[in-house]
């Protein structure tokens, strides 16, 4: 019972905070409700036992995304509304009305092949952690040490992307302002 | 005896190589006319030389090599040089050489002279090849070979612009030439058919095999290759109704009208009856070859009857040929295969000398044709006269030349087979054939000075021209006393007709009879058209607005009616499947490109180097994934 | 009860509003975070279905999705600053250079 109401709790506070952020013209707006609606996302995954990927969940994407996604937005003046012109909108809502009726119906059939076999079942008596741990570092070991470099490579582009001319202010400084020519010229003194 | 084969029958080829590869782009040159010559004389040389030797040992057969090998059909590149074959060699090659020597000299002014000579001496090959194949395959590359240089010969002056004549709606060397080819191509696809049953039937299209095969085979197919093949020869021999043809094809030059009708075309459809004759001869194809006898007939009379009004000097001649075109094939069709054979060689010799005669009054009268416009030229061109009257005196049977004994015999023939009718009607063809003939020479040689009020100047030929054809004057007279050598050496190999003994009684009346019809024939036209001053022959009004006159004088409206009937009808559906072409067949091409050019100029506006607008499309796209992946998932 | 239906169609859904927002947003920011809404709905499938079968797997996948997410919001965001230094903006309208 406390399922079922947890389950429609979460549901629709996501739903609502989803569409915000979709809809949302307030870039702080819709981080916001995005981070609002990973925090549910990660209750679901309460809901359905995941407790370790709950907990990856709020952590790398709460935490972690959600505040690359703050620091990032300081560069880009989020207390201002954007302006987005829209050509056809009723285009938008087709085409996206057509395909959360096409999942609806083809999820709410019943699900065939009831006799498929579990290729790594959930082990009795151990905790999720403990479990998804085992699996992991046994089966998916080398997937996982090819994220962790996949990881690490992103982390040096981001910064090396992020991190060209950081001194450089564009607020203060307009755009015909040439950098290099300045320091050409400094160097031609 | 290999060699000399080979010799006769590449001889005429090298000879248009030569003309053809090294002296197409240069001006005329004598030497071309020389050469060709010289090669078609060795040709015969080498062709009499195997007359010999086939007369002392037999045939000659040869394999030069492998030509076609599929499955189970092997043609060979085989030549067989027996009797029949051996005579139409040296019948061709004789007249070709004589012909050869001659252009050289009516053709010296002309600035495609050795354009001329490469396609005459192909001509020749084509034949040659033809005669002397061993099987139907090559018989009929040589066929179209010879249809192939007829429509380059016809047309050799094909910058001519089209003319009205009085006799025909519209004509042109290039006219004529499609004429002679298209329906020769007719008439080839009966020759085809009548191969394919061959094979089909046979399984070889080897001559001895299949004459071999032939009594086995049903009377139904028998008679139905009988009757496709003779559609073949119908059309290279010019038989009614595919006559028109050949009164078309003097537009060519006259050494080309002399080759086609002496030597190398329009015997060829003889020839292929007398070749194919174990069939013809067979019980079972009795109605076809009756019918072949009966049509030959009716082209003898049909054709005289048409010559008796002609004006144009070349057009007499022509039907003159056509008149004995039918009658070889009332001989062959009555069974008296040698005396056909006997007949075409006569009358290659006759006729080819009437031919290069009339070409001499041509070339005397600057190309004018019309023989109401000459007459008293024997003073101006007296070798040309006698050869001409020679030739006339042959093709009107007058006793002791050519065309007596070869025709003699076919009238006899007839009466022997008791087709009376048929007889009747030779005989009276005989007597207009000597009325036409001997018109058009009074016409041409006696009577008034026509010519001078008109300005024209006549002159012979080059002496060295009218030597050359002395040859051909001699057999033109002496060819008839070698029928009893023709006889033995020729019922060799075809069968030998004999004339029964209540025939034998008679033949001496029917000949007189025959002579007496010649007679008669000659001295209506003496009267009529021989005086001079008050004797003179002057135009009947009378008769010339007369329905006989002018319908023998439209050639029966025949043309006309071709014209009015297939030309034009095929004409106006050529038209109108030409306007089908192009809107339905060009129609839908165009549309599918169109169709392209459109949907391309539409979709242009996808790529608009807008990333959000291209985020659209895809996710149109996703969906549309999604979509087959349910649709799959439901039915699968 | 809930069953894995539920949790499919609600994923479903959700991935629809991410996909909705991927097609009508301009801005480049406000698209990444559509895909992210994209990314957890499929996630939220793959543990749903995974919990259903007793299978591990699914959230394997899940966890592997959330590494590729953080990775592409690590590098897309520098990417982003990058083109927002060189336009001044992030909107597409704006930044269509790729106009033959």
């Amino acid at each position: 019972m406390y399922e079922v109401i947890a389950f429609y709790v979460f549901a629709i506070s996501t739903t609502i905070l989803f569409l915000i952020t979709a809809f949302s013209k307030n870039v702080l707006y819709a981080m916001t409700a995005l981070a609002s609606g990973m925090v549910m996302i990660s209750g679901f995954f309460f809901l359905l036992g995941a407790d370790f990927l709950g907990v990856v969940q709020l952590i790398v994407y709460v935490g972690a995304v959600m505040a690359l996604y703050a620091f990032g937005m300081m560069f880009f003046d989020a207390t201002k509304d954007i302006k987005e012109k829209h050509q056809n909108p009723t285009l938008v809502f087709i085409l996206g009305g057509l395909m959360a009726l096409v999942f609806v119906i083809m999820f709410s059939a019943p699900i065939i092949g009831e006799n498929v076999q579990a290729i790594h079942p959930v082990i009795e008596g151990v905790g999720n952690a403990q479990a998804v741990g085992m699996v992991l570092f046994t089966k998916y070991l080398v997937a996982f040490e090819v994220a962790a470099v996949m990881l690490l490579v992103a982390m040096i582009a981001g910064i090396i992307l992020a991190g060209k001319k950081m001194d450089y202010s564009l607020t203060t400084n307009d755009d015909t302002y040439d950098h290099e020519d300045e320091i050409l010229k400094g160097a031609g003194k | 005896m290999e060699s000399l084969l080979y010799i006769a029958l590449f001889a005429p080829f090298v000879g248009s190589l030569f003309a053809g590869l090294f002296f197409a782009r240069s001006p005329r040159t004598h030497l071309v006319g020389v050469v060709n010559s010289a090669l078609i004389g060795i040709a015969f040389i080498a062709s009499v030389i195997l007359a010999i030797h086939v007369a002392k040992y037999g045939a000659v057969q040869v394999t030069m090599m492998e030509w076609i090998s599929i499955g189970d059909l092997t043609i060979p590149f085989g030549f067989l040089v027996d009797e029949i074959s051996v005579t139409m060699m040296v019948v061709v090659t004789l007249v070709s050489t004589v012909v050869h020597i001659y252009s050289t000299g009516y053709m010296s002014h002309d600035k495609s002279y050795n354009r001329f000579f490469s396609y005459l001496s192909a001509f020749v090959f084509s034949m040659m090849i033809l005669v002397m194949s061993d099987n139907f395959a090559g018989l009929f590359i040589g066929w179209e070979g010879v249809g192939v240089c007829s429509w380059l010969l016809i047309g050799f002056w094909y910058h001519k612009a089209d003319k009205t004549f009085e006799e025909n709606p519209s004509i042109s060397p290039s006219w004529a030439a499609n004429e002679a080819f298209i329906m020769n191509r007719i008439a080839d696809l009966g020759m085809l058919v009548g191969i394919f049953l061959i094979y089909w039937n046979v399984g070889s299209l080897q001559y001895d095999i299949v004459f071999d095969a032939l009594p086995q085979l049903a009377d139904g197919i028998l008679v139905a290759i009988a009757i496709a093949l003779f559609i073949g020869a119908m059309g290279k021999s010019a038989q009614f109704p595919l006559h028109t043809w050949l009164t078309d094809a003097m537009e060519g030059p006259t050494p080309v009208s002399a080759l086609i009708h002496a030597a190398t075309m329009v015997t060829a459809g003889v020839f292929l009856i007398i070749r194919a004759n174990p069939l013809y001869s067979l019980d079972a194809v009795a109605g076809v070859s009756y019918f072949i006898a009966v049509l030959g007939t009716f082209v003898a009379f049909y054709a005289a009857s048409m010559a008796l009004t002609a004006r144009d000097i070349k057009r007499i001649v022509a039907l003159s040929t056509l008149s004995q075109l039918g009658y070889m094939f009332a001989a062959v069709g009555l069974g008296a295969y040698w005396i056909a054979l006997f007949h075409l060689a006569a009358h290659a010799f006759f006729k080819a000398l009437l031919f290069l005669g009339a070409g001499n009054v041509m070339h005397a009268m600057d190309d004018e044709l019309d023989i109401f416009k000459m007459g008293g030229l024997r003073k101006a061109m007296v070798g040309s006269y006698i050869y001409m009257g020679i030739a006339s005196i042959a093709l009107a049977g007058l006793p002791f030349f050519a065309g007596f004994w070869s025709k003699d015999a076919i009238i006899e023939t007839a009466f022997n087979e008791g087709t009376y009718i048929l007889w009747g009607m030779l005989v009276i063809t005989a007597g207009m054939t000597a009325f036409y003939s001997f018109r058009q020479v009074f016409f041409t040689f006696h009577g008034e000075e026509r010519y001078k009020a008109l300005g024209f100047q006549p002159h012979d030929m080059y002496k060295y021209v009218l030597v050359a054809m002395a040859p051909l004057a001699a057999l033109a007279i002496s060819f008839g006393w070698f029928m009893d050598d023709f006889k033995g050496f020729i019922t060799k190999n075809l069968p030998v007709y004999e004339m029964s003994e209540h025939t034998h009684h008679l033949a001496g009346y029917l000949g007189a009879l025959v002579i007496l019809f010649a007679l008669i024939g000659i001295a209506i036209a003496w009267k009529k058209y021989g005086g001079t001053g008050a004797k003179a022959w002057k135009k009947d009004e009378k008769l010339a607005d007369s329905f006989v006159y002018k319908l023998l004088e439209n050639q029966y409206y025949v043309p006309k009616f071709y014209d009015e009937f297939i030309v034009q009808p095929y004409t106006i559906l050529s038209a109108k499947f030409w306007e089908f072409d192009k809107k339905v067949v060009d129609g839908s091409v165009d549309l599918i490109a169109r169709l392209f050019y459109k949907s391309g100029d539409v979709s242009r506006d996808m790529q608009n180097g807008n990333l959000s607008s291209y985020l659209n499309w895809m996710g149109a796209g996703a969906l549309l994934l999604i979509l087959a992946a349910a649709v799959a998932a439901v039915i699968g | 009860m809930i069953g894995v239906s539920h949790y499919l169609i609600l994923s479903g859904l959700l991935f629809s509003i991410g996909f909705m927002g991927v097609l009508r947003r301009k801005n480049l920011l406000m698209l990444f975070f559509a895909t992210e809404m994209m990314l957890n709905a499929s996630n939220i499938a793959f543990v749903a279905i995974g919990n259903y079968y007793g299978d591990l797997s699914g959230q394997m996948f899940a966890f592997f999705v959330i590494a590729v997410a953080a990775s592409e919001v690590a590098v897309g965001l520098g990417l982003l600053i990058l083109l927002y230094k060189k336009y001044g903006s992030l909107d597409l309208d704006v930044i269509s250079a790729m106009k033959g």
